[in-house]
């Protein structure tokens, strides 16, 4: 009792240090600091400083049978090359089938098949192949290929929202993957989350279709629509329009879309078509001359202007009623891409930043009336001495425990402020568990200084103990909860570890300095 | 009055522990029977008797403010009842401004497209709204959280089960399991009871008051395996008496610091739902810890009985060597 190692008093001199300096930038204004003055502030969860969550789903299953239908047009395009005639194209399982009419053109479809199943040259091994009955032939996708691709999507989607969002200007947006096909997407702030989620949720698809003008309106309302055509609703209340199902350009062939002026002076977005795209464009607007063409996003006509003279020059303005905003959230769409697939919003928390206000108000009062409660009852319970050593460990404690979360940027949450009250009060128990065994020891007829002793090995344990069951608790909230819960875990955890090294530490310290200064013949305590 | 306090309290106490331990085991059947009864009736999937947040049931939760103005809290209910919306809760909630709105989307809906239809709706009935939170959740995730909250609560119990079996043997592990399970399904009774509802934050405060209950059991049973090693020839009911009695001021002060500080948080948490709500389940639990520890854990060590040899692993805490010293002392 009489010696502590000197590592245990420079470890515990360095952890004061560090607590202070890494606690200070939460106290006091950033810039009464210094520049080079180190540390971040406590980094505060949603549900404090205001924000939105969203938890999105990929939709695989979608993916799978656009993925499907697409491979099914591949086939089709490349027997038509070929001019092999089929009959029965149809997706079935996760495969394409097609029986060929001719048995003598079956080698040669095969072989074409083959040129589909063949891997990009940038793409890895295949995960296509192609089987032969008879005139029967399959294209199938593996299983393990459609998993590999729709997991792809899901990153794939991940930086189509980063791109969207990033143009949103959202303060520091963190964009997560999360397990198989779910997206996890926190927006801090007083941003829109309604403008947010419908940025996110849109597919982004922009297609250019001509108008099928062979088709009366009264026709397309009675659903007499051909085979080669569809109708769409408008957006925002444009026109309904039956257009071709062939699509001339698409978004993909975009290379620049900005926030422009029409000439009545209304927003409108500007575009310009990459070089493919610009001659399939200019191709298509010279045989159409006096018709008609649509732009469509995600299946609902945004305008169909007519087509005046050829376009070549590859770039074009689309118009049809925007606001500034909604024409710059069309610029976001088209910038960032279209999704891969299409997404769910399973799981939204928007909690306005007044709310959050009020919440850190309320936490804070707590936090510091329950800390100074629990530090008078010490020192009224077990004295100046004994009661005010309990006191320095329990400060430098909560200085620890606010410099640990700061440096790790782990989120403090509402739950996890009542976590921090809580490992606050009960941080304690160690000190009251060294405490009450020496004073039983004292009463056992021990002297002071064998009292210490015996008061410190003996509780040791049973701290341990104690405090590894709180640990475990804590590791399965950490594995099973979700965002604040999770903060909660962090902050009990990173609370049992600094309250043991405090209170056994700092009290054993504290209680040696005490004893070789005054070589007492009793405890205050007894 | 004489300072500092704790010289107040008896330097020893002789309270009888395990006789009465015999009416406070009825109390607790009792009581856990009435908790389950509540907990799971009326047998409502998912959550029967408890009053489940969002979080566990799926839905909408919204809360919105139309300061300086009222709320004309009929307008908003008949607006979402037009829009079809089922289970269609509001309520008055703070000041006559601001209304708490609850709702399941329609079978087969997106409910994150829902919410956005109900938000354009309910401006246009109540003019400019300021809405301060909005949660949803889909059946998909309400139905995970769910499980996962369950699957977290028996891994916890099974956890602390391996842990107590690893360092104080197979009875100890099974008293303080049984203990363990006595908490929890009364914390259940008090939020079947009290209509609180129950939410992620209640999981983790379950959770919490298995970590605190688990410590403050530990606590007695570490004295309860040192005296058996210390004193080989006293009934076991005797040890358990002595021990519940040479730890009672570590419960007491312990105790009193941890309800100090929950009491504070309920106080000044009153207005903030979560920081209410964790408080009142904390301040329950470490009542129903403390008492469990002493008259449930302990006396099942009682039931099942202890082979001395059990505790006698001389692997941790007190050595033979360190027992007999301890024994010969003056």
């Amino acid at each position: 009792m009489l010696h502590v190692a000197r590592w245990k008093i420079l470890l515990v001199a360095l952890a004061t240090v560090f607590a202070v300096l890494f606690t200070l930038p939460n106290l006091v204004p950033a810039r009464s600091l210094p520049g080079w003055f180190p540390g971040q502030r406590l980094n505060l969860g949603l549900d404090l400083q205001g924000g939105s969550y969203l938890l999105l789903e990929v939709d695989t299953a979608a993916y799978r049978r656009a993925r499907l239908t697409n491979l099914l047009e591949e086939v089709r395009g490349v027997l038509r090359d070929e001019q092999i005639a089929t009959t029965g194209l149809a997706v079935r399982g996760s495969g394409v089938d097609v029986r060929i009419t001719d048995p003598g053109q079956v080698d040669r479809a095969q072989r074409a098949l083959q040129t589909v199943a063949r891997p990009l040259a940038n793409g890895g091994g295949s995960n296509m192949n192609v089987t032969t009955d008879g005139q029967q032939l399959r294209l199938a996708l593996s299983e393990a290929g459609l998993a590999a691709e729709s997991s792809e999507a899901v990153n794939a989607a991940i930086e189509v929202i980063r791109l969207r969002i990033d143009s949103l200007g959202t303060r520091e947006p963190t964009i997560l993957r999360q397990g198989a096909n779910r997206i996890v997407v926190q927006a801090p702030g007083e941003s829109d989350p309604e403008r947010l989620k419908n940025l996110i949720g849109r597919t982004g698809r922009l297609t250019f279709q001509m108008v099928d003008d062979t088709v009366r309106p009264e026709e397309a309302a009675a659903g007499r629509i051909p085979p080669g055509s569809v109708l769409l609703q408008g957006a925002n209340g444009a026109t309904p329009e039956v257009v071709r199902r062939r699509v001339l350009v698409d978004g993909a062939n975009l290379v620049r879309a900005s926030v422009g002026y029409d000439q009545n002076n209304s927003p409108a977005v500007d575009f310009r078509f990459d070089g493919a795209g610009a001659r399939r464009f200019g191709a298509a607007t010279t045989q159409n001359v006096g018709k008609r063409f649509a732009i469509i996003l995600d299946e609902e006509v945004i305008s169909a202007p007519s087509i005046n003279e050829p376009i070549t020059t590859g770039s074009g303005q689309i118009t049809g009623g925007f606001t500034a905003e909604s024409a710059s959230d069309l610029v976001a769409l088209l910038r960032g891409g279209a999704l891969p697939a299409p997404l769910n919003v399973e799981e939204q928390r928007t909690v306005g930043a007044e709310l959050g206000q009020d919440a850190i108000e309320a936490g804070r009062i707590s936090t510091i009336v329950a800390f100074v409660s629990v530090l008078a009852f010490m020192v009224l319970a077990y004295g100046f001495l004994f009661g005010g050593i309990s006191v320095i460990a329990l400060v430098i404690n909560g200085l620890l425990i606010v410099a640990a979360m700061s440096v790790t940027q782990a989120t403090l949450t509402l739950p996890g402020i009542a976590g921090l009250i809580l490992t606050l009060a009960v941080a304690v128990d160690a000190n009251v568990l060294i405490y009450e065994r020496m004073r039983e020891e004292v009463r056992a007829g021990r002297s002071a200084m064998a009292a210490m002793d015996a008061g410190f090995s003996r509780a040791m344990v049973t701290i341990l103990d104690a405090n590894i069951t709180t640990l475990a608790a804590a590791l399965i909230m950490f594995q099973f909860g979700s965002g604040p819960v999770r903060g909660f875990a962090w902050t009990l955890t990173i609370g049992v570890f600094t309250s043991v090294f405090t209170a056994v530490l700092v009290t054993q310290i504290l209680l040696a300095w005490w004893f070789r200064a005054t070589r007492p013949k009793t405890l205050p305590i007894v | 009055m004489a300072w500092p306090l704790i010289k107040h309290l008896p330097d020893k106490t002789n309270f009888r522990f395990v006789g009465p331990a015999r009416i406070a085991a009825v109390l607790s059947v009792l009581a856990v029977i009435a908790s389950l009864f509540f907990t799971l009736y009326p047998p409502r999937p998912p959550c029967g008797g408890l009053n489940c947040g969002v979080d566990f049931k799926g839905g909408t939760v919204l809360e919105l403010s139309t300061a300086p103005r009222p709320v004309d809290l009929g307008a908003v209910r008949g607006t979402l009842d037009r829009l079809g919306f089922g289970d269609v809760q509001v309520q008055a909630f703070g000041s006559p401004s601001e209304a708490l709105i609850r709702f399941e989307s329609p079978a087969g809906q997106n409910p994150a497209q829902a919410v956005t239809r109900a938000r354009g709706e309910l401006v246009r009935v109540l003019g400019p709204t300021n809405f301060t939170r909005v949660e949803v959740v889909g059946p998909k995730v309400s139905g995970e959280l769910f499980r996962n909250g369950v699957t977290a609560l028996f891994l916890a119990i099974a956890l602390m089960l391996l842990y107590i079996w690893f360092r104080f043997g197979l009875t100890f592990g099974v008293g303080a399991v049984v203990a363990l399970f006595h908490d929890v399904i009364l914390t259940f009774g008090l939020f079947a009871v009290t209509n609180l509802e129950f939410t992620l934050t209640s999981v983790a405060a379950l959770l919490t008051i298995i970590g605190y209950s688990m410590n403050d059991t530990v606590v007695v049973l570490d004295r309860v395996r040192e005296n058996l090693r210390k004193y080989k020839k006293m009934k076991l009911a005797d040890i358990i008496d002595l021990s519940v009695n040479e730890t009672l001021s570590r419960t007491v002060v312990t105790g009193v610091t941890g309800l100090l500080a929950l009491g504070v948080m309920a106080v000044f948490g009153r207005g903030v739902g979560e920081l209410f709500t964790f408080s009142v389940a904390m301040i329950f639990g470490i009542i129903i810890g403390t008492y469990s520890s002493i008259f449930v854990a302990a006396p099942v060590l009682l039931l099942l009985g202890v082979r001395r040899g059990e505790v006698e692993t001389p692997a941790q805490g007190v050595t033979r060597a360190q027992a007999k010293a301890v024994l010969e002392r003056p």
